[in-house]
């Protein structure tokens, strides 16, 4: 069986110093074969891809060409066509808004999401609801963070276009039933986007047995580097679509007035690509399927639970979703009575625990939940129940650093 | 001083007993100042007579150093002119940036210059400069007070 002390050696980061690093959901830490990827990418096949006919450019479009495979195949699109690289999810979120959102949705119709959402799932639907005169509808979760039946199917109707909804809350941490609002969503003839950003790393996911007509994720949540993202699309959708950027690798054939667009994926590609980030994304993906789903949820569960029990003899802390520690996908969001968790996180990080302090880039959610800001603690794989005893040890000092006798 | 020691020595007091947290009966300014980012969320109300600040009061909410940065501010600059206000401000912001270093220029600051260590907290800037900013922009811009003044990302 294994341990999570098997990985901590892979990332040089989590072997420097004493930290514990708890705000995963913000982004993970990269293990060294991921950097290795990258380096050897730019050392050895250096050249930009998919324009040159020398054999460096030959070989880096090769290998960039061979990761749009292995995303494919790591969330069950039917074609590797249908895998378009961005830098990150919102980016892949502002792709369906202007190419498929602005084109159909039309005035009178309603757009659904939820108040769980991160920005990057809301404001990209205020600007085509906003400019289509369209209605943006919130779905809103129940005590425990459930969206439930009643609650989906009182807000898809048959003036709803596009349903779009976060398969993982990064506030919450709970999986809504994305699969369940889909098939509602598409009997009521609208179209659905997932955002798989806190989900992607954590389960597996596959995209035609959830029924996503897109589905979006970034890589760094996953190990990856920062700035590759990607935007899965049923491929008679995209089709059909305009391009979002437009300019150099995404046409086919220009003159003075007038251009054709090159066909899918590279349509949606606009530019020179991150082909290393896109190596790197390859060798995460590996490594996370070598790491395997079993022992990522087993780990996240041992840990969240061990977590939530600690905060619970603290009485002064008020953790927020559900009661349920499986249900949180390693994401413990919290506040603590009289501290404001930008304290809570400075004094955390005073003795080297890295937590999360804010809204978390999901306003509308706090505002529901009714707290200005919260604190975060999430845990991934590699983490350790010693650390989480540590920081529940530094968790327990906060209030007296605060000048509270308890 | 380390964060911890700053907390224990300076901000607890100010942050859980403040002298000028409340409502302003008649203020002649008020001015409500914003850290989106965090969350901090104050309104800062003077009472100006003769161009001398006579009172001033905060209300809202946030992390204790922007609610310990402004009760302090307070105690400086009651009884102080509005250019004097200003100039003090100046000096505040210069020392969280690290721009002012000079003692004597600091110890104007009094008790408020105990906030330097902040200028070692990048995270925290915003915060102990929230309460300044409001007062710098209502004293120099009265026209705008009353309104919401936010400090984007």
């Amino acid at each position: 069986m294994s341990r999570p002390e098997d990985y901590r050696k892979d990332f040089p980061i989590l072997n420097k110093g004493d930290y514990i690093y708890f705000d995963n959901a913000a982004t993970s830490q990269r293990p060294e074969c991921v950097v290795d990827a990258i380096k050897d990418f730019y050392e050895n096949s250096n050249a930009n891809p998919l324009r040159g006919l020398y054999d460096w450019s030959v070989d880096a479009t090769e290998r960039y060409e061979h990761a749009r495979k292995t995303v494919a195949e790591f969330i069950g699109a039917a074609k590797t066509e249908e895998i378009i690289f961005t830098r990150n999810t919102t980016e892949s979120m502002n792709l369906v808004a202007y190419s498929y959102g602005l084109d159909n949705v039309n005035e009178g119709d309603e757009v659904v999401i939820s108040v769980m959402e991160h920005h990057s799932n809301i404001l990209p639907w205020q600007m085509v609801t906003r400019q289509k005169k369209a209605k943006l509808v919130y779905l809103e979760p129940d005590e425990e963070g459930v969206i439930t039946e009643s609650e989906y199917k009182s807000k898809i109707t048959d003036k709803t276009k596009i349903v779009s909804i976060g398969h993982v809350s990064n506030v919450f941490g709970i999986t809504n039933p994305v699969k369940e609002i889909a098939a509602y969503a598409h009997e009521k003839g609208a179209t659905v986007i997932v955002d798989g950003a806190q989900a992607a790393p954590h389960i597996p996911v596959n995209v035609q047995e959830i029924g996503a007509d897109f589905y979006a994720f970034s890589g760094h949540k996953l190990m990856a580097p920062m700035g590759i993202g990607v935007l899965y699309g049923r491929e008679a959708l995209l089709d059909k679509m305009n391009p979002f950027l437009t300019g150099g690798e995404m046409i086919e054939y220009v003159t003075r007035d007038d251009a054709t667009y090159a066909e899918l994926p590279h349509k949606f590609e606009a530019g020179t690509v991150n082909a290393a980030g896109a190596v790197g994304l390859e060798a995460a993906i590996r490594y996370l399927q070598k790491v395997g789903f079993d022992f990522i949820a087993e780990q996240e569960h041992k840990l969240t639970v061990r977590m939530m029990e600690g905060m619970k003899k603290l009485p002064y802390i008020k953790i927020y979703g559900s009661s349920d520690p499986a249900r949180h996908s390693g994401i413990v969001t919290f506040t603590m009575d009289g501290v404001h968790p930008h304290d809570i996180s400075s004094v955390l990080n005073d003795d080297h625990v890295c937590v999360r302090a804010g809204h978390h880039c999901a306003q509308p959610l706090m505002q529901f939940i009714g707290a200005g800001s919260t604190a975060r603690a999430s845990v991934y794989f590699y983490n350790t129940e010693e650390e989480v005893d540590r920081f529940l040890e530094h968790l327990a000092k906060v209030r007296s650093v605060m000048g509270y006798e308890d | 001083m380390d964060l911890k020691g700053l907390y224990r020595e300076i901000v607890n007091e100010h942050n859980l007993r403040p002298s000028h947290k409340g409502e302003m009966a008649n203020p002649d300014l008020v001015l409500r100042g914003v850290n989106p980012s965090c969350g901090d969320d104050i309104t800062l109300q003077l009472r100006i007579v003769d161009d001398v600040i006579e009172d001033a009061m905060f209300s809202g909410s946030g992390c204790a150093i922007s609610q310990a940065s402004v009760d302090m501010m307070a105690d400086q600059v009651i009884g102080r002119s509005k250019e004097d206000a200003i100039k003090l401000a100046g000096t505040f912001m210069g020392m969280i940036k690290g721009e002012i270093k000079d003692e004597e220029q600091l110890e104007e600051l009094d008790e408020a210059a105990a906030l330097q260590d902040i200028s070692h907290m990048p995270a925290r800037v915003k915060c102990a400069v929230l309460g300044w900013k409001t007062m710098q922009k209502m004293l120099e811009h009265p026209e705008e007070a009353e309104n919401v003044s936010s400090e984007e990302e």
